[in-house]
């Protein structure tokens, strides 16, 4: 594809800008960055400093409250509490501290260099897999690990197979078990078995990191489902707080995979093919990606907190390393720039951003054009011909493929 | 150690055996402690309930601002339980957070040690000082500061027995002196208590009286006999030199030497003394400042690298063949963050300068992300170049 010297670098939502637009945003982004960091100090600090005094008391106080857990009132509140606080730590804590977006306070404590989360996945390779792969290449297709985590088809460009038909039953287990499956995708457990298959041993780097991940992973283990309930075995609560510890990680599982999923899956929001990224991709092309590519939730201050402030997602895209408290303060101005470009600024509540989501999910695990075109009357001749598509051979299924694309183009056609 | 193993016959064979078990004990006790407070450590929790307690990584609660001056106050701080003590004349370095941003400085012990186990620092606001400042006017009682152990060998003789002393203070630079006189004659409220017959002479440099931290304090010491003062304020007398210097203590050369105060003046003291051959402790109280300019240098161990003013260092090290951690080259990852011991760097982004002044940063240095920053003067990183 060759780019007219005037013409964005690609196309679609972006087709009615210039450059010389593109850039011009660009410096506009810069300059509300610039007002937030000249303003940075005691207040954001102290909020910080809340937080973390905040999620340790809650953490602190529910595992006192799982002491006596026996009883059902002290196993509701302690398992609440415990839910809360994994949350909190993970979420407006742990993302937000590992992102640098807190660096500047120069605390040897509370710094992205040292930060450690309650989570499966170490420290050091989530930084690697989502500050540095995911925040740099977002939503670029086959780039991107956090699209689809690697093991699911999330573009419509991305040829489809009938393994594709597992995706939501996939997307459903991923998030039971969260934790591990971001532990996984950091290490590319995927790549490597791929390799390992094709005769390829892994690196000694890797090793390491595998090595360590397996020691993090039992310590978390041994804490919440051997060390706790062997405590409360005193008062009999045992069994009671282990079931708290599932239930508060099963929760902590369910609220972040679908908080991650708003961020970038509900339809609507934009994936990029890497042939259309120019390989030199300026700053304002850059921000132009991050704002197309993510998708906000609108919702109550108590929200924006336990969503680490990823309900600000366009804004922590545009900026990942200003602090998450000021990311709800500078949206009406990053949304007054969306509205100025004439760009849409995908937010909507929590509930249908989630559907939205799994619809995509659901959408893109069948054929393209087969949801379009399927209705409750052709919906019997619709599953034989799928059924034709996963048995048949290539030849026959790639005319399928094509029967229900043009299907579904004709179906939103008269739609319209 | 000493103690216990001298006579073993005095204690049962159990009772020899305590301690060990009882160090067992407490590191199991601290392991399972570990193990139930991942991934945080124990102390964070602890830290929660009591941040003086025995262990804690060292810090100090301030129970007490005064104003000495217009500008200058005296703050009492509350060591944790781990503070070795200190010799009068030693510093400490504080360290405490400012607009959000944690600073460190050294100040001079202005008390021997005390009875009530306090500390205290006096702090002189400089113009454009951030912290002198925030230490002066905004410091409250309740407030936690970080600390490290006192330092410094700007300390009297452990025998003062044949000596007579000189000690040339100027402006803020009578703060570790007046920590060595308090620490010789304490004062009661009958007044100084003289219990060391010594010869002490001091001179004390400063705009002006009203200006002068401590005066009133080295009147008294004057007044009782303990001390020779001898002030003199540049305001209305002139500048000092060595000239009157040696006019006014006619037996300087026979005085064992202190001087503390801006670095002008020392070095034409220390160059005197020099000439002289004769010995002279000197103490700086402000640390030489960091000049920047358009591109420098980067020391990393081993390897020192040319870095010009618009080149990230990453790239300026890389290209000179340095290994360096990287990850986004854009600023976004934080996976190139090094810790810039001195020196300083321009953000590419948006020209913001950030400074590593010797003393003034934390124990580990500033941490820099080396994808976006450019040298603007000569740097050190702490970081192996291969």
């Amino acid at each position: 594809m060759t780019i007219a010297p005037d013409a964005p670098a690609y196309t679609g939502p972006i087709a009615h800008l210039t450059r010389d637009d593109i850039e011009q945003l660009g410096r506009e982004l810069d300059a509300i960055r610039q007002e937030v960091i000249d303003t940075r100090g005691e207040r954001d600090a102290a909020y910080i400093h809340k937080v973390i005094k905040v999620q340790r008391s809650l953490e602190l106080g529910s595992r006192a409250v799982l002491l006596a857990s026996i009883f059902p009132p002290a196993f509701v509140v302690g398992t609440v509490g415990l839910s809360i606080a994994k949350i909190l730590d993970n979420m407006e804590i742990g993302h937000n501290i590992m992102h640098g977006q807190w660096d500047w306070m120069r605390d040897p404590k509370i710094h992205s260099t040292v930060w450690e989360w309650d989570n499966a996945s170490t420290s050091e390779g989530w930084k690697h897999s989502h500050n540095e792969l995911h925040h740099t290449y977002t939503n670029i297709v086959g780039k991107d690990n956090d699209l689809g985590w690697g093991i699911m088809r999330v573009d419509e460009e991305q040829r489809w197979t009938p393994s594709s038909l597992f995706q939501p039953a996939m997307n459903f287990i991923n998030m039971c078990i969260f934790e591990y499956g971001i532990a996984a995708y950091d290490l590319e457990l995927g790549r490597v078995i791929r390799q390992k298959k094709k005769g390829r041993r892994p690196t000694a780097e890797w090793q390491m990191a595998a090595k360590r991940t397996v020691a993090k992973i039992r310590r978390q283990a041994f804490k919440d489902y051997v060390a706790h309930p062997l405590v409360s075995m005193v008062t009999l609560s045992g069994p009671t707080t282990l079931l708290a510890n599932v239930i508060a990680n099963f929760t902590r599982n369910v609220w972040t995979h679908s908080v991650i999923m708003c961020g970038h899956f509900p339809e609507g929001v934009e994936t990029f093919e890497l042939k259309d990224i120019p390989e030199n991709e300026t700053r304002g092309e850059w921000y132009v990606r991050q704002m197309l590519g993510s998708a906000n939730i609108s919702g109550s201050k108590f929200l924006h907190v336990m969503s680490g402030n990823l309900s600000h997602q366009i804004e922590h895209h545009i900026f990942p390393d200003l602090p998450s408290n000021r990311y709800a303060e500078i949206a009406p101005k990053v949304r007054a720039l969306f509205d100025k470009y004439d760009l849409n600024y995908h937010t909507a509540p929590m509930p249908q951003q989630v559907a939205s989501a799994w619809h995509k999910v659901v959408r893109l695990s069948l054929p393209n054009g087969f949801l379009e075109s399927t209705n409750v009357r052709n919906a019997p001749k619709q599953v034989v011909k799928l059924v034709k598509a996963v048995r048949g051979d290539t030849r026959t299924r790639r005319r399928l493929l094509k029967e229900f694309e043009a299907a579904g183009a004709a179906s939103v056609g008269k739609a319209i | 150690m000493a103690e216990i193993s001298t006579s073993p016959a005095l204690f049962a064979p159990g009772e020899v055996r305590r301690p060990a078990l009882r160090e067992r004990l407490s590191r199991k006790v601290w392991g399972v402690a570990e193990k139930i407070a991942t991934p945080l450590a124990p102390a964070d929790y602890l830290d929660m309930f009591n941040p003086l307690r025995p262990g804690a990584d060292l810090r100090g609660r301030v129970v007490k601002v005064t104003p000495e001056t217009a500008d200058a106050a005296t703050i009492e701080i509350k060591p944790g339980a781990d503070w070795n003590g200190h010799t009068p004349g030693q510093y400490v370095r504080v360290g405490v957070d400012v607009n959000g941003v944690r600073h460190w400085r050294a100040y001079s012990l202005t008390h021997g040690p005390r009875k009530d186990g306090l500390i205290s620092i006096t702090v002189k606001a400089v113009p454009d000082g951030k912290v002198s400042s925030h230490l002066v006017r905004r410091l409250r009682p309740g407030k936690i500061v970080h600390l490290e152990q006192a330092a410094g060998d700007f300390v009297l003789p452990s025998d003062l027995r044949g000596h007579k002393f000189l000690m040339v203070t100027a402006g803020s630079g009578v703060t570790p002196v007046i920590g060595m006189l308090r620490n010789l004659f304490p004062v009661t409220d009958e007044g100084v208590v003289e219990h060391q017959r010594l010869d002490v002479t001091v001179v004390h440099v400063a705009p002006s009286r009203p200006d002068s931290i401590f005066i009133r304090n080295l009147e008294s010491l004057a007044e009782a006999g303990a001390i020779r003062l001898v002030t003199r304020y540049t305001g209305t007398e002139g500048r000092i030199d060595i000239d009157t210097l040696t006019e006014l203590v006619p037996d300087l050369r026979e005085r064992k030497a202190y001087a503390c105060g801006p670095a002008g003046l020392l070095d034409n003291l220390q160059a005197w003394y020099d000439e002289a051959g004769l010995p002279l402790q000197t103490e700086q109280f402000r640390l030489a400042t960091v000049v920047t300019s358009e591109g420098g240098t980067v020391a990393f161990t081993g390897k020192t690298v040319d870095a010009p003013g618009d080149k990230p260092i990453l790239d300026a090290a890389e290209e000179a063949g340095v290994l360096m951690p990287s990850g986004c080259r854009m600023g976004i990852c934080f996976g190139c963050v090094l810790p810039m011991k001195e020196g300083a760097v321009r953000d590419l982004r948006n020209g913001e300068l950030t400074v590593a002044r010797p003393g003034e940063t934390g124990p580990d240095g500033v941490p820099i992300q080396t994808c976006i920053s450019a040298a603007a003067g000569e740097c050190v990183i702490d970081h192996p170049a291969s």
